[in-house]
């Protein structure tokens, strides 16, 4: 990428993070770090908001069989069709917006493909905390980030398509766009499970991120160590330990008497 | 011929399996049979469709021709187009064709609809949307080979010929048949219809010059139940009706490949997440209290 681009956006970050800090405040208690500012939060939120709705409308057009109950919820089968578009350049517009705000964290790094071989013991359990060398996001949370700017790309073309219809863009291309658009939504779908699973019962603590923007030191030192390390200076194996020691003596059982 | 038992659903958009009781009888197929020779291009059949389909005329738009609108509209459903064909000698050929819904053996339209019960094709032959269940999403449009169904804004809903299903269910002809002045129009049995056009074809090619006269009965969509006598059916073009009318392979693969395999994959998904959290459960954050030891520690498996 070029410099003056990264530039121009982290300038276009800066200044709406800026105007949502003054809107909205974010807390942080003693013994907390801050994780997502209020910008990150409102983005967050808006892409999900328009995530369901789009999700909710295509179901009505995708498989109506199965999912003309709750099309009234739309004003029925032809609202949802009408609505679906308008839901879906919302999501497209807030997760672009949200994409140039996690670009640099976002970013591949060869601790991400570390992570990844690494895989079976984090999904497993076995592997307590995550490896030492895990930044702001794991790799697993930059495959979803980057499918989800793909999927964009591909709903945004195919969807166009789809919404000027066989009568602009001609047969072929309608049709395949139909087969694309979906294709892409049900994989989106399928990553959104696991998002949502991991970001709230999955890996407790981590919903509170993008709530009140807070997290626990030992949810980052957990799951984010390299992150905890660069954002307090202090080493996230030592102050694990301490914990578990200061943990352990507390928790002693009573003495019976 | 056609009676009541005619409209027996053969196939529905978005559903599996027929109606039961089909193929109790023989000979079901209707179809029309569009005479191109002996079309004088006076329009009883347009105004005769829209007026037993009860559609009121709306402006049109005049294109230099005879042709009474460009192209066929939700309101209009029945065409005279008139093409002017030039001949390599330099002669002119005045060509008009009924333009109108097909009624595909294999409809198009029906296999690109995703809704439930949207499109159904009987098993005379007719094929008819049913827009108490259409949610306007035009898949049809791309699926049919013939530019046909056309969409209402108002209503959200598509719609197009429907071969006077509800005539024909009475056992009576369709509206436009029983308006052409000429017999160009005609209505009977696939069978019926198909002999009477050859029959023609061949009496075009034996005493009236035409030599590539025939029939237009496109098999590629395994033949329509709207059948043409052309003066020259090596070119189908020039009556602007395509040479080989095909479906997206994309819907087949789509509905029938896809659509099942990854919707059971997205399931899984959500099953997946589900199992992850009562068999392995939540990972916590570090340190966790201690796990309990001694003999009321419950069973480790
Ligand atoms: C109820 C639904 C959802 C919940 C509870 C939820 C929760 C969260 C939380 C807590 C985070 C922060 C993770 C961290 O700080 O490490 C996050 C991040 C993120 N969310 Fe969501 N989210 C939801 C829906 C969505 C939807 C629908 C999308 C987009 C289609 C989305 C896209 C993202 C992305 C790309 C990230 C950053 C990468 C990641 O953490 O995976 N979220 N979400
Ligand atoms: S001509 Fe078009 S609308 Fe009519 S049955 Fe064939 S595919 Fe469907
Ligand atoms: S617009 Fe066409 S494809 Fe879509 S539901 Fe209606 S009839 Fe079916």
């Amino acid at each position: 990428m070029p410099a003056s681009t990264s530039s121009s956006v982290e300038r276009f970050d800066d200044k709406a993070r800026n105007a949502f800090e003054h809107a909205g405040k974010t807390t942080v208690y003693r013994g907390e770090l801050l994780r997502h500012p209020v910008y990150t939060r409102v983005l967050h939120w808006a892409v999900a908001l328009f995530f369901f709705l789009a999700l909710f409308t295509g179901f009505g057009i995708y498989l109506p069989w199965l999912f003309r109950w709750f099309t009234p919820f739309f004003g029925g089968g032809p609202l949802s069709r009408v609505m679906h578009p308008y839901f879906g350049v919302g999501f497209v517009f807030c997760f672009g917006l949200q994409a140039l705000n996690w670009l640099k964290p976002m970013i591949w790094t060869a601790a991400d493909s570390r992570w990844m071989r690494n895989i079976k013991g984090v999904v497993s359990g076995e592997e307590k905390m995550d490896p030492p060398d895990t930044g702001f996001f794991n790799a697993g949370q930059k495959v979803q980030f980057w499918e989800i700017v793909g999927g964009c790309v591909v709903y945004l073309i195919t969807g166009v398509v789809l919404w000027a219809g066989a009568r602009t863009f001609g047969r072929i291309p309608v049709a395949v766009s139909y087969v694309l658009h979906d294709i892409s939504a049900l994989i989106m779908l399928g990553g959104i499970f696991i998002h949502i699973y991991l970001s709230t019962i999955g890996e407790p603590g981590t919903f509170q991120s993008m709530i009140r923007g807070a997290v626990s030191e030992a949810w980052a030192w957990t799951f984010h160590p390299a992150w905890y390390k660069q954002v307090t200076g202090r080493d996230p194996q030592q102050d694990c330990e301490e914990a578990r020691r200061k943990m352990n003596s507390s928790t002693k059982p009573p003495k019976q008497s | 011929m056609a009676d009541r038992k005619a409209l027996q659903a053969e196939m529905i958009s978005g559903h599996s399996g027929a109606s039961p009781g089909l193929g109790m009888q023989r000979d079901l197929e209707v179809c029309k049979l569009v005479d191109t020779t002996t079309c004088i291009g006076c329009k009883a059949c347009e105004v005769a469709c829209a007026e037993w389909n009860d559609m009121p005329f709306t402006p049109t738009t005049f294109d230099n021709t005879y042709q009474t609108m460009p192209e066929t509209r939700w309101n209009f459903w029945n065409l005279i187009k008139f093409n002017e064909h030039q001949n390599p000698d330099g002669t002119i050929q005045w060509l008009m064709r009924k333009d109108q819904c097909m009624h595909c053996a294999d409809p198009g339209c029906l296999a690109a609809c995703p809704a439930d019960g949207a499109i159904v094709k009987y098993a005379n032959g007719i094929v008819d949307f049913n827009q108490e269940n259409c949610i306007g999403c035009e898949f049809c449009v791309s699926g049919c080979p013939f530019e046909i169904p056309r969409f209402n804004p108002m209503t959200k809903k598509v719609y197009k010929c429907t071969l006077c299903s509800d005539r024909v269910g009475e056992g009576l002809e369709p509206a436009c048949i029983k308006a052409c002045p000429t017999g160009c129009l005609k209505f009977g049995s696939k069978d019926d219809m198909k002999y009477i056009a050859e029959e023609r074809a061949k009496q075009l090619r034996d005493n009236f010059g035409w030599q590539n006269a025939g029939v237009y009965d496109p098999q590629s969509v395994g033949g329509t139940h709207v059948i043409y006598v052309l003066h020259d059916a090596t070119d189908p073009e020039r009556y602007s009706l395509p040479k080989n009318p095909t479906i997206p392979w994309s819907y087949t693969v789509w509905k029938w490949l896809f659509k099942p395999v990854l919707g059971t994959f997205a399931l899984f998904g959500f099953l997946g997440v589900i199992a992850h959290y009562i068999t392995s459960g939540p990972r916590v954050a570090q340190p966790e209290p201690p796990e309990k030891e001694g003999p009321d520690a419950g069973i480790n498996v």
